[in-house]
């Protein structure tokens, strides 16, 4: 038996495995989510920056009412498209509470770029208060977890896309409980929270009209964006690793070649 | 048995701590049978990912903070505020992943080829020895970014030893450090997963040593009878390490760069919280099959021990299979019992996976809650397939070794490589030919 033909039995063993791990690993989902598709995907994906900048202007007007994005700094802005001036004003624009100073007191003042996005609520608690008992869940991750699970799964994007666009009208026959609202996107279909979204709820620079389709589009790729913000870097870093270790492995393969033709 | 050495630095060290003939001795002159497979390429490869997990999982403990309050978060600053910190991660992570194939692999091999027979007996067991350490350790990782699977399935597995009669709660209490899965846990977990890749190190060298006692089995599953037979480890092997080393790069970095989360769990993206379970508790892909295993079986007790006796049942094969022959190349039955084996464990991998009621339908592809369609049971098909896996080792293994016949045995392993294809007609007039026992 050659070389040649054990290499293929490798490689048909390891797509073998691969296919056992494919069927194992793609499970049955509790909703049906659309898959779109996002200038993030493929081996060359990249954030369409203009898009990011109205994803945030969307979670600052309208998801940032009840949602916290307490993993992410402003200063990471600066990495999708904001300038140095513009991230410095937008972290202005908020109080933090800082301190103790000297004199033991805390105090307030600006936020600076190195500071978390500021949450809504002070606890759990209050948030919980303010919202019908339901709690709104920090943002952060939800891109990451709430993405589809397996091979081939849905993006976490799709998820949110589906939840936000998935108000309609309940069935006459769906008994919906006391202050939950109709979403087809949402397992149970029923969400506390009422829907986010209305048409021109914000007022986009760029001039692109504001549908909550394009709303909610711009706003999960911004969830995207800040649930992996080295989402791009581990793009580009896979390309030269694996442009590397291609040209490591024929060169691998031609001194095996070369050696062992010594004893063929 | 020393080596010229031409370094005369080399040479003074070499006089007082011969260990450079020590290495030139093992990795380099080791004789090697000069007919192995790409299948002989897994263990180098087992090696390399235990020194990449040993070298990311060490930076990684340079950041990270064993406090259930800090340590979803300080994961978290890892993949976005450290410098590189996502490409560690990610490369633990799935390493974890990457090393489980590559042992798998590794063992199958052992098992097709007999490499578990004398007189590699103690080899075989010293790497079950390596499995078990690496499963407390990938299991005790897992729970460490403290996020929603950590914690419960940490919850679930530590409580699978409160079933063990009279002394399973004390176990349990001395497990968690407490009443709970919580702090003391979190704080024990790490420690031990930082201790035990050392003492896996360890037995990895006394895995190499009971190797390189008799060397390596190889596909034809005979003894090498001189020096015609094998070819020195450098460069031969060397070389062909490098080669398959590079391949299982490209895929270990494909799951790194393009699908670094896809193998693991979207709900580990949540904090742990003790209030709210996760719907369908699953471990990683690599321990379904023993979930599989431990769910067939009705009664929690049994289950557990049908669970630790799926791994344990490994330590005596050698004495299951009594064939004296190695190669599963020569054994026209045991090939498919072994393949149905492999395939065996493929399914007991789905069943690990999905919820036991569910209804798997083979002929549309699909698992999920019963909807009426015709299938089969998880649960169901749970049961048969851990059967076949006990029934494989237990019943098939030594009924073959008195029942089945064997082809004719290769005379000595140069004869079929260097013949290229007359070997195979001079090689088939013998009868089968019992194993040397030595």
């Amino acid at each position: 038996m050659s070389a040649k033909s054990l290499l293929l039995k490798g490689i048909t063993a390891l797509v073998g495995v691969t296919a056992v791990l494919f069927v194992a690993a793609t499970p049955f989902h509790e909703v049906h989510v659309e898959k779109e598709s996002w200038s993030f995907q493929g081996f060359f994906g990249k954030f369409d920056r203009p898009q990011i900048k109205r994803g945030f202007k969307v979670y600052k007007e309208v998801c940032s009412a009840c949602h916290s994005l307490n993993l992410v700094s402003y200063r990471s802005l600066q990495d999708v498209g904001f300038s140095e001036a513009e991230v410095k004003e937008i972290a202005a624009s908020v109080t933090v509470m800082d301190g103790p100073n000297d004199d033991g007191e805390m105090f307030e003042r600006p936020g600076k770029p190195s500071d978390a996005f500021k949450a809504p609520f002070a606890n759990e608690q209050a948030a919980r208060a303010s919202n019908n008992g339901a709690l709104p869940p920090d943002l952060s991750l939800i891109s990451r977890s709430r993405g589809g699970k397996g091979f081939g799964a849905y993006e976490g994007a799709d998820y949110i896309h589906g939840v936000l666009v998935g108000y309609k009208e309940p069935p006459a026959d769906f008994k919906l409980n006391d202050g939950m609202n109709y979403n087809i996107g949402f397992a149970g279909h029923q969400i506390a929270m009422p829907a986010p979204l209305a048409e021109d709820g914000v007022t986009y620079e760029d001039g692109t009209k504001a549908t909550i389709e394009q709303m909610s589009r711009d706003v999960s790729v911004f969830l995207t964006w800040a649930g992996e913000p080295n989402y791009e870097n581990r793009l580009h870093t896979g390309l030269k690793a694996m442009l590397f270790l291609i040209v490591f492995t024929l060169i691998a393969y031609a001194a095996k070649r070369k050696i062992w033709a010594r004893i063929h | 048995m020393s080596a010229n050495f031409k370094n005369p630095v080399v040479r003074w060290i070499d006089h007082r701590l011969p260990i450079f003939t020590f290495m030139h001795h093992e990795a380099n002159e080791y004789p090697t049978p000069k007919n192995l497979s790409y299948w002989w390429n897994f263990g180098s490869l087992a090696g390399f990912m235990l020194v990449v997990m040993m070298a990311s999982g060490i930076f990684l403990a340079m950041q990270y903070t064993p406090h259930v309050d800090y340590a979803f978060d300080s994961v978290e600053r890892i993949m976005r505020d450290v410098n590189y910190g996502w490409l560690l991660r990610y490369i633990h992570m799935n390493g974890a992943s990457m090393f489980f194939i590559v042992v798998y692999i590794h063992m199958f091999r052992g098992l097709y080829f007999g490499s578990y027979k004398a007189p590699r007996e103690l080899l075989w067991q010293i790497g079950v020895v390596i499995l078990l350490l690496m499963m407390a350790t990938a299991f005790m990782g897992y729970v460490l970014p403290w996020g929603q699977m950590s914690f419960w399935g940490a919850t679930v597995i530590t409580n699978l030893f409160s079933a063990l009669p009279v002394v399973g709660e004390s176990i349990v209490t001395l497990l968690w450090g407490g009443f709970s899965v919580d702090n003391p846990t979190l704080n024990r977990f790490f420690s031990l997963h930082y201790l035990l890749p050392f003492v896996l190190l360890g037995v990895v060298v006394l895995h190499v040593v009971a190797l390189h006692r008799f060397g390596s089995n190889n596909p034809i599953g005979i003894d090498t009878k001189g020096p015609q037979d094998s070819i020195p480890f450098h460069p031969y092997y060397t070389v062909k390490d490098l080669f398959g080393l590079g391949v299982f790069m490209i895929l270990f970095a494909y799951w790194v760069f393009y699908a670094p989360v896809t193998l693991g769990d979207p709900d580990n993206f949540i904090p742990a919280n003790p209030l709210s379970t996760p719907q369908h508790i699953v471990p990683e892909w690599y321990f379904l099959p023993y979930y599989a295993i431990l769910r067939s079986i009705p009664d929690k007790l049994m289950g557990v021990i049908a669970m630790f006796a799926s791994i344990l049942v490994l330590f005596v094969l050698p004495w299951l299979d009594r064939s004296p022959v190695r190669s599963g190349r020569y054994r026209p039955a045991f090939k498919w019992f072994f393949w149905m084996l492999v395939f065996d464990c493929a399914i007991l991998t789905i069943c690990g996976k999905n919820a036991p009621d569910w209804i798997w339908s083979p002929l549309s592809f699909s698992i999920g809650p019963d909807v009426g369609q015709a299938g089969v049971s998880i649960i169901t098909m749970g049961q048969l397939a851990t059967t076949y896996y006990f029934g494989y080792f237990l019943v098939i293994l030594p009924l073959l070794s008195i029942f089945e016949r064997a082809l004719p045995v290769p005379l000595s392993i140069s004869r079929p490589v260097l013949g290229a294809g007359g070997a195979h007609a001079a090689i088939a007039q013998r009868s089968p030919k019992p194993m040397e026992k030595l």
